[in-house]
């Protein structure tokens, strides 16, 4: 052989349409584990705002005057952390519901079904998704 | 369709000869005009239902092959037609310098796995009726082309090899205590499947783990050594050193279980299934509760 030909990156992301269902968990489950790394910092850098709170006196904190009252009452005010949070949601229970699958084809339970248990975990996500926009979306303007 | 047709053009190019139903950029070149009042010929030639297919070209020795095209050939469809029937159709009767890999044509030699419309499939198990056309036929990916669809299938034999593939025991008894090693029909059983692989290179091509990591034994060479592994006859000693082999950081923990060597294995061997077994088997080994 004197020279050889390589086709580089074939078959990957380009190719998104042949993917099959493992394939498809195993993207969705390292793009939902990413966001929720993500959302863990945003978490603390919300929560931290509690350090600060802390020394306040009694009275501003029934008042509800102080930093983190005021901060996670402006978030929760925004219309775009609600539809946020409800990606969080869906983002956490897809992860948890692979996580689940996942367990089971480590065990090597039920691998000849592991398409149809990922078909499952979406559509589950799904409806806990839908079932869970009256419950964010209260008191915020829709 | 007749086999004569030696036409003056066809002798010209040797390397590209008797374009029937064949369309090639290079072959326009060589050909000129000639070329349009040919493909009208053989369109009416070619009766009857035929079945497009794209096959990739690719030849760094041959000037107008060395940049990678795609070939468009039209051949009469029969009932039963593999693929494979149709690049050796292609070939025999359009363009003889189409190259591929195939022998036995009955899903044993394992030679002829190509990466048809976007899978990785046995040329002689795949019904090309069941394709959707154009049918694209390209060599495996993340393996290097050596020409046309040939591809250089070393690093897979490699990998196959660093399990050791063959049956060992711990000595060879004296010749007067020799006897058969029986197996039993459960232990048969339990490794059927895993002895079905005939090394075709399918898994490997579609494991996209295996493609970034060539340090990755991959699905075929876990399943050969599954298929030792599991083996009763084998002793615990030769077990422990097969697993000592696939613990390693790139032996079975590599596999995300993405399923793409289960979904492409032409022989249905439960690829995942196996290795996520022997990582069951060298968690077993190394943990210990004092």
């Amino acid at each position: 052989m004197s020279q050889s030909y390589n086709r580089g990156l074939i078959e990957d992301f380009g190719r998104w349409k042949e993917f099959s269902a493992g394939m498809w968990a195993w993207i969705f489950h390292k793009f939902t584990g990413w966001m929720l790394i993500g959302y863990l910092f945003t978490h603390i850098a919300v929560l931290s705002t509690s350090i600060g709170a802390s020394s306040e006196s009694t009275a501003v904190i029934q008042a509800e005057n102080d930093v983190y009252t005021t901060t996670l009452q402006g978030l929760e005010g925004l219309f775009l952390i609600r539809l946020l949070e409800i990606g969080l949601l869906a983002v956490a229970v897809f992860h948890i519901l692979n996580g689940l699958r996942l367990l089971m084809v480590d065990l090597g339970i039920g691998l000849e079904s592991q398409d149809k248990s990922f078909y499952a975990s979406l559509l589950l996500t799904g409806a806990i998704t839908v079932a869970s926009v009256p419950t964010f979306m209260t008191e915020v303007g829709i | 369709m007749s086999t004569q047709q030696a036409e003056p053009e066809s002798q010209e190019a040797p390397e590209d000869p008797a374009m029937k139903g064949a369309e090639s950029p290079a072959a326009d070149e060589q050909n000129g005009g000639g070329m349009v009042d040919e493909h009208a010929e053989k369109a009416a030639e070619l009766e009857g239902e035929t079945v497009h297919i794209k096959v990739f070209r690719y030849d760094p020795e041959v000037e107008g092959k060395q940049e990678p095209r795609f070939d468009d050939f039209h051949v009469p469809f029969e009932k039963g037609m593999t693929v494979l029937d149709s690049v050796m159709y292609a070939r025999d009767e359009y363009d003889s310098s189409l190259t591929f890999r195939h022998s036995c044509r009955q899903a044993v030699c394992g030679s002829d796995a190509f990466f048809v419309n976007g899978k990785q499939r046995l040329g002689c198990k795949t019904q090309i009726s069941d394709l959707e056309q154009p049918v694209r036929i390209e060599p495996l990916p993340h393996q290097e082309v050596v020409k046309d669809l040939v591809v250089d299938m070393d690093h897979f034999y490699d990998q196959m090899h660093t399990v050791e593939p063959y049956f060992q025991d711990e000595d060879t008894p004296p010749v007067d205590d020799l006897e058969e090693q029986r197996q039993s029909q459960e232990n048969r059983e339990k490794i059927k499947m895993s002895s079905r692989c005939i090394w075709c290179g399918a898994c490997m091509s579609s494991c996209n783990i295996a493609a970034g990591d060539n340090e990755y034994l991959g699905p075929a060479a876990i399943n050969k050594a599954y298929k030792f592994a599991m083996d009763d006859r084998e002793g615990e000693e030769i077990k422990e050193h097969r697993l000592r082999i696939l613990e390693q950081e790139h032996g079975v923990w590599r596999c995300q279980t993405q399923f793409s060597c289960t979904e492409v294995c032409p022989k249905d061997i439960p690829l995942t299934e196996h290795i996520q077994e022997l990582k069951r088997e060298a968690v077993k080994k190394n943990l210990k509760f004092w």
